[in-house]
């Protein structure tokens, strides 16, 4: 009897500890991925977490309110430039696209997309600088320059709370599986992929940080070790020298077709531009 | 470029206490860090701020190494009057920027 009321106790214990390991019911799944976030959350709910998920209240406070964005300031000044007539065409953006609030509302989420006339993949940026050449006949921003990625911001803000939609054009497809070959390929002094971490080990911790699914919902970001506003280029080639591999140069075709790897890999998640990130 | 933001009520009634948030863009290069060449970075930070309402300073700061790159300084004041209020930033290598922002006050 005695063994009897043992064993039941040891039964409850272990119903108990289940219970903890599935996390308190209403408890945010905290960027919690792997197998166990997927049990935590309903049978058939998306796994997918932005980053934002697993920042510290006081960032994701910082990101939600304008006033204390800073990223707020690039998208401002991504507007004055908008405006702006500039290149031997006079042209400004607005000439031809009109106004940005209604006229590039989604343009982001559909990023990387083909470009008909360089027959390639092109992000946002590649495309802003495509058209400064083309319709306003000025000189390029250049990749990482403030005034692209103000630009960038302010179109991508003009999306912010939409899915992220890529394309289903057919001439995307070999853009991205070699994307996902390279989030797949081990590379570096470390030989480690991108899937290691931000797959499989996803939501565990890199030192202090919580390791997140690396999924672009906020790009271009703001994040707090910058000091200031980058694309997701430079964080892609940030990781790349954290594994100690050379890292591509910016608007390499590879880091576009990661980008599109990782935009169809995020699909229906919501854009959030600007992000904070720390 | 030069860019701030100021988040404040446009109205509000005499004696509320009213929140003022100011953001804006600023290097606050410490004048310690090296860059990828080695030499030194000059210093570049935001040396005073101060925010003027109807020819009184109802607020004011002094801004050093160790405050982070585009600051944003949050306080609040009591909406005496119907004015203007003016936030002035200065700071190294001339740095000034100016900006006004009026209250009605009922």
């Amino acid at each position: 009897m005695k063994r009897l009321a043992a064993g039941a106790f040891g039964a409850l214990v272990v119903v108990a500890l289940a219970w903890a390991a599935e996390g308190a019911p209403g408890t945010p799944a905290s960027g919690v991925v792997g197998e166990a976030g997927r049990s935590a959350s309903a049978p058939g709910a998306d796994p997918r977490r932005s980053g934002f998920d697993s920042m510290t209240a006081e960032l994701r406070a910082m990101q939600q309110d304008d006033a204390s964005n800073p990223g707020m300031l690039w998208v401002k000044d991504g507007e004055a430039l908008w405006n702006r007539v500039d290149g031997a065409a006079a042209k400004a953006c607005a000439s031809c696209h009109g106004d940005a609030t209604s006229a590039m509302r989604g343009v982001a989420a559909r990023y990387p997309a083909f470009d008909s006339v360089a027959s390639r993949p092109f992000t946002l940026g590649q495309r802003i600088d495509a058209c400064r050449v083309r319709h306003q006949q000025a000189a390029p921003y250049g990749a990482e320059s403030e005034a692209r990625l103000a630009l960038e911001a302010y179109v991508a803000f003009q999306s912010r709370g939409q899915p992220i939609a890529p394309q289903s054009d057919p001439r995307l497809a070999p853009a991205r599986a070699s994307g996902e070959q390279l989030y797949r390929q081990r590379i570096g002094q470390l030989d480690l992929a991108c899937v290691q971490c931000h797959d499989e080990r996803a939501g565990q911790r890199l030192a202090g940080s919580t390791i997140p699914q690396a999924h672009p919902t906020g790009y271009p970001i703001y994040r707090l070790e910058w000091q200031g506003v980058g694309s997701l280029q430079r964080r892609l080639r940030g990781c790349m020298s954290g594994v100690r591999a050379e890292p591509y140069p910016y608007d390499a075709q590879e880091l576009v077709e990661i980008e599109a790897y990782l935009a169809q890999r995020a699909a229906g998640l919501k854009i959030e531009t600007p992000a904070v990130r720390p | 470029m030069a860019r701030a933001l100021i988040t404040m009520p446009a109205t509000a009634k005499k004696g509320e206490v009213i929140e003022i948030r100011t953001l804006i863009a600023h290097p606050m290069e410490t004048g310690y860090r090296r860059g990828d060449e080695g030499s030194v970075l000059p210093r570049n930070l935001i040396r005073r701020f101060s925010c003027v309402y109807d020819g009184e300073t109802v607020f004011s700061a002094e801004l050093f190494a160790a405050v982070a790159a585009n600051p944003l300084i949050s306080f609040s004041t009591v909406a005496a009057a119907s004015g203007t209020l003016t936030f002035s930033w200065d700071g190294d290598n001339g740095f000034a920027q100016t900006e006004r922002v009026a209250i009605t006050v009922t």
